[in-house]
C-alpha cells in the first residue's frame, strides 16, 4: 500500500496525543421532523485551532454547535470530543466532559434571575470553588471582557452587546479547553462587533484555546484570520506582510452540507462558483 | 397545526407519557445521589409554602364556613344540627382540605413552574445550564418536587384546621351552637383512618403539581406563545389528575380501612 511509505504520526510516540484532534465529526446527519438539517458532515479541529463556521441563515450552524456539546444527539455518524465519542456516552458522563467546554449561545442565554456575578460564577459554584477564589476569578473574567462595572447588574438591565460579553466571560471563567462561540457578533453594531472579535482573538492568542466560531459577518471572519493580538499594546494588529493566522481555518455550510473545509488562503483562492458568490 | 393520522397521534401521546414517567422518576431518584441542591429546595419551600399560606388559609376558612352553613340547613330537617361539627370535620379532613389545597396549588404553583421553566426553555437557559455542566432535572425539578411535597403536606393540615375553625365560627355566631359541643363532635368524628386518608392525599397531589408543572415547562416549544400554552396545560392537566387520583386514593383507603 502506498500509504505505508508516507511518514506516519503513529510511529512517533507523544506526537499522536499532542496531535489528536479536539473535535471530530464523522459523517454526522440529523433531521428535525423529517427535514434533514445536517447531512454527512465531517471535519476535524486540531488543538489550538480556531475554526470559523460560515454559511447562510438556517444552514444548520447552530445545530452543529449544539451537537458538538452533546446538547442534541445526531441521527447517525460519530462525534468525538477530546477523543471521546459523545454520541455513545451517557448523559451523566457528558456533564463531566462539558466541564472542559465553554459555550456562548446565539442569544446569550444568561440566567435572567441571577446577577452578572452569579451568572459568570455559575460553573465555579457548581465545582465548589471556595467563595473568595470565585469572586477573584469572576472579576478577572469580567475585566477580560471589560465589564467589571456591571458585576452587580441583572441581565435584563444590560444591552445586547454587554450580554454577549457576559456570556463570553461565563464561558471562559473556568479556562475551558474548547470554546464554542455561536454568532457572538450577531445583531450588533460594527464597533461592538469589533470589540467582541478582539476578545475572541485575545482568547485565541493569549490562552491558545481551541475554538469553534459561527459568524454571519465575513468581515469578522477575515479580521480574525488576518490580525493578531498584541499583548503589549492590548489591541489587535494586522499580521505583517499580509500574513494570515495559520491556526485559523474555515468551514462553510450550506443547506446542511459542508461546501468548504480548509485554510484562509484556500478559501480566498477557491474557484467554486457558489463560494465565490457567497464571499463577494 | 397539521392534521395527524391516528397512529401518529397515539405515538405522540405514548411518547409524552413515557417522557413524563422518566422525568418523574429522575426527579425522585436525584435526591439519592450527589450533587444535591439544598439551597434551591429551601428557596422553593419558601416560595411554595409561605407564599401560598394566605391563599390556603382563606380557602380553608371559607370552605369550612360554607360547609357549616349548608350542612346545618340539611341537618335541621333531621333535628341533628348538633352534628354540624362532625360533618365539617370529616368533610374537611378527608376530602375538601386535601383536594382544595391541591387544586389551589395547581393553580398557583403548577402554572408558576410551567411558565418559569418554559421561559427558561425557550430562551435557551435550560440548554445553557446543561452546557455549564448542570443537570436541569436535578437543579430545577427535584427541588420543586420535594419542596412541594413537604409544603403541601403542612398546608393541608393548616387548611383542615382553619376550615374546622371557620365552621366553628359560623356555628357559634350564626347557628347559635355551643363551641364546646361543636369541637367535641368534630373531635369524636375523626378516626385514625380519616387522618391517614387526609394526609396521604396531599402527597399524591404534590407529586402531581410539581411533576406536571415541570414536565410542561421543560417541554415548552414555540416561543412566548408556547409558554402560555404550557402554563394552561399544566394547570388543567394537574387539576384533573388531582381529582382523579383523589378518587382512586379514597377508594383504596376505604378498601384498606373500611371507611
Ligand atoms: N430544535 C429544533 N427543532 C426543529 N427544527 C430545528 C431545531 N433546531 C433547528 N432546527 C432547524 O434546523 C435548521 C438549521 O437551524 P440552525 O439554527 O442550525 O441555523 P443556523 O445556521 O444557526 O442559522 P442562523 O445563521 O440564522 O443562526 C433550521 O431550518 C431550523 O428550523
Ligand atoms: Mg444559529
Amino acid at each position: 500500500m502506498p500509504q505505508e511509505l508516507l511518514p506516519s504520526d503513529a510511529v512517533r510516540p507523544g506526537r499522536l496525543t499532542e496531535k489528536e484532534p479536539v473535535v471530530v465529526f464523522e459523517s454526522v446527519s440529523i433531521a428535525f421532523d423529517l427535514k434533514p438539517v445536517l447531512e454527512n458532515v465531517s471535519f476535524s479541529v486540531q488543538p489550538g485551532e480556531t475554526r470559523i463556521i460560515l454559511g447562510p441563515a438556517g444552514g444548520g450552524k447552530s445545530v452543529l454547535m449544539k451537537l458538538a456539546n452533546g446538547l442534541i444527539r445526531p441521527d447517525s455518524g460519530a462525534i468525538r470530543i477530546f477523543g471521546e465519542d459523545i454520541t455513545q456516552i451517557r448523559e451523566r458522563d457528558l456533564y463531566k466532559l462539558r466541564g472542559r467546554i465553554g459555550m456562548v449561545f446565539q442569544e446569550s442565554a444568561l440566567f435572567d434571575s441571577l446577577s452578572v456575578e452569579d451568572n459568570v460564577a455559575y460553573r465555579l459554584h457548581e465545582e465548589q470553588v471556595p467563595p473568595d477564589e470565585v469572586h477573584t476569578r469572576v472579576v478577572e473574567a469580567l475585566k477580560f471582557v471589560e465589564l467589571e462595572q456591571a458585576i452587580a447588574k441583572f441581565p435584563p438591565e444590560l444591552s445586547g452587546g454587554m450580554r454577549r460579553r457576559v456570556s463570553i466571560a461565563r464561558a471562559i471563567v473556568s479556562n475551558p479547553d474548547l470554546i464554542l462561540y455561536d454568532s457572538p457578533t450577531g445583531g450588533l453594531d460594527p464597533i461592538t462587533s469589533t470589540t467582541i472579535i478582539e476578545l475572541v482573538m485575545k482568547e485565541r492568542d493569549v490562552n491558545r484555546t481551541t475554538s469553534l466560531l459561527i459568524t454571519h459577518r465575513l468581515q469578522d471572519a477575515f479580521t480574525l484570520a488576518m490580525n493578531r493580538y498584541d499583548r503589549a499594546k492590548g489591541t489587535m494588529e494586522p499580521i505583517p506582510g499580509n500574513g494570515v493566522d495559520e491556526g485559523t481555518k474555515f468551514l462553510v455550510l450550506n443547506e446542511g452540507r459542508v461546501v468548504f473545509d480548509g485554510t484562509t488562503r484556500e478559501l480566498v483562492g477557491s474557484t467554486d462558483p457558489w463560494l465565490k458568490q457567497y464571499l463577494s | 397545526m397539521p392534521l395527524l393520522s391516528p397512529e401518529e397521534f397515539a405515538k405522540q401521546k405514548v411518547g409524552a407519557v413515557q417522557d413524563y414517567a422518566i422525568l418523574s422518576w429522575q426527579a425522585v431518584a436525584n435526591l439519592f445521589s450527589r450533587p444535591r441542591y439544598w439551597a434551591d429546595i429551601f428557596t422553593q419551600m419558601d416560595l411554595i409554602g409561605v407564599g401560598s399560606l394566605p391563599t390556603i388559609a382563606l380557602t380553608g376558612f371559607f370552605t369550612g364556613s360554607v360547609l357549616a352553613l349548608q350542612s346545618a340547613t340539611s341537618l335541621k330537617t333531621f333535628g341533628a344540627v348538633s352534628m354540624t361539627g362532625n360533618l365539617v370535620a370529616l368533610a374537611m379532613v378527608k376530602e375538601l382540605g386535601p383536594v382544595l389545597t391541591g387544586l389551589m396549588l395547581a393553580g398557583r404553583n403548577a402554572s408558576g413552574m410551567a411558565s418559569e421553566l418554559g421561559s427558561m426553555k425557550v430562551t435557551e437557559q435550560i440548554d445553557a445550564m446543561r452546557a455549564l455542566g448542570t443537570d436541569p432535572v436535578r437543579k430545577l425539578v427535584t427541588p420543586r418536587l420535594y419542596a412541594t411535597i413537604i409544603m403541601l403536606f403542612f398546608l393541608t393540615i393548616i387548611a383542615d384546621a382553619v376550615g374546622i375553625a371557620g365552621g366553628a365560627l359560623i356555628s357559634v355566631t350564626m347557628l347559635g351552637m355551643n363551641a364546646s359541643t361543636y369541637f367535641s363532635t368534630s373531635y369524636r368524628a375523626l378516626q385514625y383512618a380519616d387522618i391517614v386518608q387526609g394526609l396521604t392525599k396531599p402527597l399524591f397531589s404534590a407529586f402531581i403539581v410539581a411533576t406536571v408543572g415541570c414536565y410542561f415547562g421543560m417541554n415548552t416549544k414555540g416561543g412566548t406563545q408556547g409558554v402560555g400554552r404550557s402554563t394552561t396545560q399544566a394547570v388543567v392537566v394537574s387539576s384533573i389528575f388531582i381529582i382523579i387520583v383523589d378518587f382512586l386514593v379514597s377508594r383504596a383507603m376505604i378498601g384498606i380501612f373500611g371507611r
